[in-house]
């Protein structure tokens, strides 16, 4: 009645399979002494694997164990043994395969699409310094709107604004006020309330750096304004009225081979005196309408990865 | 027996023609069952007193559909990157025939999607519509109107104006004083720690791609439910919303206004 027609069970493809395992560890490991053992474990037991599987063929007799099975036993009996006995039947170990195998595979694909999606921002952000010409374009007190390409790769996109005066020296060192013109409140550009350019009768600048045009336009500002929801700052970025929730950004500086260099900004809640003198007190940077002081900064405990 | 009368020239015709309509239904049917499903869908049943307000819902659909429709075909000719986007949103509008017909159909229609979500959600919201056992339909609306409002945020970019960045700006800052997650979430809307041509290409993906298939998807909830649950009376409705309640005592039978607590329904 029912001829064996499955080969039997039989641990040769396991040791097989060991073999080739030995070989790939040893190609990584040391692929002239550890692959040549995984190749003869191979071969000895694809050998025996090959014998047995062709036993049948060669003729010679197969060994089969004897089905054995329960006897006709009363109807009800065979009804209620099922249910008492703890039972695992195949229908339930495929479906929970079904569902493990789907788990895996769809982890397997979030993983990396997630990783896809998500990393690139965080991860991997450059810091920019940008070359706004040589220091002798900023005399000494007088303000400029400065308008400058961060990335000359991105173009016009990294276009920004700062605020630069020139404070002189003190001591031996440069000290230059930047003030950048990212509002604190939502990040609208803000505007210098005061004369510009023709008004003034002074002529705009245009140096050209590494990092593409850099326009000076000479300005008087009373003070700061955005022109989105009304945020007012005086000359040195501290909050005046409106909504901001702290002063204005600045950029950090350096001056190399007379030339000055902007590097990363930084917040600041306010300032205390002015130019030269002026006591920043300094954050490190957070987004607009960003609370870095008082209760509320443990409302951003965190912030991403930036310079 | 009728003694059955030899059929005229025209009637023959007529039979012959119908049986050539029906042919094609008919193979669909036989395969698929999708001649009875849409039946099925369109054509059950409502309550009598029905209002023409809850038509809404299906001109909200309508005006997704034209959204997804011209949609599509602007993003045949749109190219979301920084140096090309404005241009193409101006070759679109002037050189592409009838260009200006389907973006302003796009502009236009989201407003009109938006103004429909609401209305729509007012009207369920006076007709009681959202009450037993249509809660589930209420919040999966209340996601919609999410996702409508963030296509809105998300496709006001992409004209790539100084009216699009800057509100952009503000929009994705807006996001960044969300509290503990706020910083992240509005780094991921950039694209990385400044607006970018990363911010442009993302708002364009999650535009016109992730969006809109969750509200494919959200919308099949919706309408599933609609279909399963089927449609309330308006509120002062002498009917009785297509449920037999002729066991019940009559005080309890005036629609979902004075709605049966839940348990006692009787014949249910």
């Amino acid at each position: 009645m029912d001829e064996p027609h499955i080969p039997l069970p039989t641990l040769w493809p396991l040791g097989f399979a060991v073999g080739i395992a030995v070989v790939l560890v040893g190609l990584i490991v040391d692929p002239t002494i550890v692959s040549p053992v995984g190749a003869a474990i191979a071969v000895v037991f694809g050998f025996l694997w090959a014998r047995e599987a062709t036993s049948e063929l060669r003729g010679h007799a197969v060994v089969v164990e004897p089905e054995t099975r329960e006897l006709g036993v009363p109807e009800q009996a065979a009804a209620e043994a099922p249910s008492e006995a703890p039972s695992f039947p195949r229908s339930r170990f495929l479906e929970a395969v079904t569902l493990g195998l789907g788990g895996v595979i769809g982890g397997v694909v979030t993983v990396p699409v997630a990783g896809f999606a998500l990393l690139p921002g965080f991860l991997g952000q450059k810091r920019h310094e940008v070359d706004l010409g040589p220091v002798t374009d900023f005399p000494e007190g007088k303000w400029f709107i400065t308008t400058f390409i961060v990335d000359p790769k991105e173009g016009d996109v990294s276009r920004r604004t700062a605020f630069i005066r020139n404070n002189g020296l003190l001591g031996n060192v440069p000290s230059f006020t930047i003030i950048s013109n990212r509002c604190a409140h939502l990040g609208c550009p803000v505007q210098a309330n005061g004369p510009t350019g023709a008004i003034l009768g002074e002529k705009n600048v245009v140096e050209h750096t590494a990092n593409g045009p850099v326009l000076l336009r000479p300005v008087v500002p009373a003070g700061f304004g955005c022109p989105c929801h009304g945020g007012q700052y005086d000359t040195e970025g501290n909050r005046t009225a409106g909504p901001p929730v702290r002063g204005l950004d600045r950029y950090a500086f350096d001056v190399k081979n007379g030339r000055l260099i902007l590097l990363s900004t930084y917040s600041v809640t306010h300032v205390d005196g002015t130019g030269a003198q002026a006591k920043i007190h300094k954050y490190k940077l957070a987004g607009p309408g960003e609370h870095i002081d008082g209760v509320e900064q443990i409302l951003y405990p965190l912030q991403p990865p930036h310079h | 027996m009728a003694v059955r009368r030899p059929r005229s020239k025209a009637q023959v015709r007529r039979e012959q023609v119908l049986a050539a309509v029906n042919y094609p239904l008919d193979w669909l049917e036989e395969r698929s069952g999708l001649v009875g499903g849409v039946k099925y869908f369109l054509f059950r049943n409502v309550p009598s007193d029905t209002n023409w307000m809850q038509t809404l819902g299906s001109a909200t659909l309508t005006a997704f559909i034209v959204q997804a429709v011209t949609g599509v075909i602007l993003a045949m000719y749109y190219k979301p990157s920084p140096h090309d986007a404005y241009s193409s949103i101006q070759n679109i509008t002037d050189h592409v025939t009838m260009g200006w017909l389907v973006r302003g159909m796009h502009k236009w229609g989201a407003s009109v999607f938006i103004i429909l979500m609401f209305l729509h959600m007012g009207r369920v919201f006076l007709f009681g519509a959202y009450k037993y056992p249509r809660e589930l339909n209420w919040i999966i609306g209340v996601l919609l109107l999410t996702m409508g409002m963030a296509e809105g945020f998300t496709g006001y970019l992409l004209p790539w104006d100084q009216t699009a960045y800057w509100a952009s700006v503000v929009g994705i800052n807006l996001n960044g004083t969300g509290p503990f997650i706020g910083p992240f979430l509005a780094q991921f809307l950039r694209g990385g720690q400044e607006i970018g041509p990363n911010t442009l290409s993302i708002f364009y993906s999650i535009h016109m791609l992730l969006i809109p298939g969750a509200i494919i998807a959200l919308i099949s909830l919706h309408l599933y439910l609609v279909i399963r649950l089927g449609v309330t009376s308006p509120p002062w409705s002498k009917d009785e919303a297509g449920r037999d309640r002729s066991g019940e005592a009559s005080a309890l039978r005036t629609g979902l206004t004075h709605p049966v607590a839940r348990g006692t329904g009787g014949s249910e």
